[in-house]
């Protein structure tokens, strides 16, 4: 009986791995085919529709623009997401709760809602649409994210940390620099990652808020009209390795990091 | 001696750095969330928008079949999204906490997570290619000869289902696996030790913990599928609409923007109703 059940469980567990990997391997596989549609059976492997994506000049025009976009949003979403959180950490009210309810409001919400109101708003407001507007509603999203990611890591350790800098003369800004910034890194990293994966592979409110700069995903989604093909497989594989390689950043550092010595 | 806090020092900077924040989401969140509800009692006339402070887009919304229907067909997905990645990822999430050695519990868990990086919209193209006509499916289907013709999977609400199945079945994993690692193993050794069946320790220890990782993982799955216009958009074909692909219809073609206001508050509303129903179980000023 007891042989049987543990099978049961691996079987599941296999069964649940394939399903999950089933999609991202048939894409990158058929990325690599030297046939004109992204089906079995394979045959090649092939570069060249990675060499069609690279030389489509509106393919690298997304391309820049997504990763201007996520950087961008991403920075400015990490920093308000650190200073809301030092700000509650470090100087408790009896607004607390109701502060953190605001700023954790947006990701009870859906993308569609944030990208709507925004899209509505600035329509009726007269602002046209571009790529700053996608970035302010790119803000809106990973602000939560980046302010609890970056909250949970100031612990009372730092807190001693910080109070030792001040009883060594530092002012509030100097200890903030100089002691609470760096040891706060690996966090601040994370939620930066995090943020730049989730603006980058954004598509609703890029979608709504975007005419002319489009962005990778939405440029995606105009080609998936025209039907399949290999070379919507070798995009979305150059996604996913540009998506990976900035996780793989963010752990290397956030693990090969040790907070400085006091 | 210094003052009691660190704050006490200094520029009070810790009081007001929580300000530009607040500013940001209260400006660029909730302001235009107002204003869209406020937009929603407008009408559009000849290409202009007035305000006609009236519920008339409501109204008309609850009349008309193919609008209302959006709402109720995005409700009847979600909800089966939400049961069907439940019993998919909860025994997934228990094998990986109980079953599986520790030490290849990291390597499962980051295998998990990595297709979370394939773009989402890329994702559903993927499945739409995977059960396509002459796709993987098809293809393994009639060569052992379990069918004499491709079957259509494509463009039907169940490829709409299984497409955010998996994306699911990837969070929940999560969710639940994270919930039930933080159960104390005493609980279910003292409850073997008093004489309970393996059933038993399941269903009066394990389970009724691991609640609360399934009431978060639940909520996120029914708000990211009634928001998401992508995947019915690429697998669901065009036989029936979402509540998102009929938002998105009366921006592009009928450009009325009233009219898309008062059904993206309906979305909210609905979510508001799924958020107070499992409230007990989120804390979101604790998150």
């Amino acid at each position: 009986m007891d042989r049987i059940r543990f099978d049961l469980g691996w079987a599941w567990l296999a069964l649940g791995y394939t399903f999950i990997f089933l999609p991202v391997i048939v894409l990158v596989l058929f990325s690599f085919t030297s046939r004109d549609i992204p089906l079995p059976p394979f045959e090649g492997p092939s570069l060249q529709w990675y060499g069609r994506i690279f030389g489509n000049e509106r393919m690298v025009d997304a391309l820049v623009n997504s990763v201007v976009l996520a950087g961008g949003s991403s920075l400015v979403a990490t920093v308000l997401g650190f200073l809301g959180a030092y700000g509650i950490a470090r100087h408790p009210t009896r607004w607390e709760g109701l502060m953190r309810y605001v700023i954790m409001a947006p990701i009870t919400v859906s993308y569609l809602i944030v990208g709507m109101g925004l899209l509505v708003t600035f329509h009726v407001a007269g602002i046209p649409k571009s790529l700053w507007a996608v970035g302010a509603g790119h803000v809106v999203i990973n602000l939560p994210l980046c302010f609890s990611i970056i909250l949970a890591g100031l612990g009372e350790h730092q807190r001693n940390l910080e109070r030792a800098a001040h009883d060594l003369g530092a002012s509030e800004l100097q200890a903030l620099v100089r002691v609470t910034v760096p040891i706060m890194l690996p966090s601040i990293l994370a939620a930066y990652c995090l943020s730049f994966t989730l603006s980058w592979d954004e598509f609703i409110i890029a979608f709504l808020l975007t005419r002319f700069e489009v962005t990778l995903p939405v440029l995606l989604f105009e080609l998936l009209r025209g039907g399949s093909s290999p070379e919507l497989n070798a995009a979305g594989s150059v996604v996913f390795c540009i998506s990976m390689s900035v996780v793989l950043v963010a752990v290397a550092l956030t693990l090969g990091r040790r907070p400085p010595r006091a | 001696m210094k003052g009691p806090s660190s704050s006490g020092r200094g520029i009070g900077l810790a009081k007001w750095s929580v300000s530009p924040t607040l500013l940001w989401t209260v400006l660029l969140f909730a302001a235009p969330l107002a204003f869209m509800l406020m937009v929603s009692t407008w009408k559009r006339v000849r290409g202009k928008l007035e305000p006609a402070w009236s519920l008339d887009n409501y109204e008309k919304i609850f009349s008309k079949s193919y609008l209302i229907d959006g709402l109720f067909n995005s409700i009847e997905v979600s909800l089966t999204v939400v049961a069907v990645s439940v019993l998919v990822a909860y025994p997934l999430a228990y094998v990986l906490a109980y079953r599986v050695p520790a030490r290849w519990r990291k390597l499962l868990l980051v295998l998990l997570i990595l297709p979370f990086w394939t773009s989402y919209l890329v994702r559903s193209y993927a499945w739409s290619v995977v059960l396509g006509d002459n796709g993987i499916i098809n293809s393994v289907l009639l060569a052992v000869d379990l069918i004499d013709a491709p079957v259509q999977l494509n463009y039907r609400r169940g490829a709409t289902v299984l497409g955010f199945v998996h994306f699911f079945t990837m969070l929940l994993t999560l969710t639940i696996y994270a919930n039930l690692v933080q159960i104390n193993p005493s609980y279910r050794a003292a409850a073997a030790d008093l004489g309970a069946s393996r059933l038993q320790v399941f269903l009066r220890i394990t389970l009724p913990l691991s609640v609360p990782g399934i009431m978060v993982g639940a909520f996120l799955t029914f708000v990211i599928t009634m928001g998401d216009f992508i995947t019915p958009q690429i697998l669901g074909g065009a036989s029936e609409l979402l509540l998102p692909q009929s938002i998105i219809l009366q921006i592009q073609r009928a450009a009325d923007f009233p009219m898309a206001s008062a059904m993206s508050v309906l979305l909210m509303l609905t979510v508001t109703v799924a958020y107070f129903v499992l409230a007990r179980w989120l804390r979101l000023d604790r998150m």
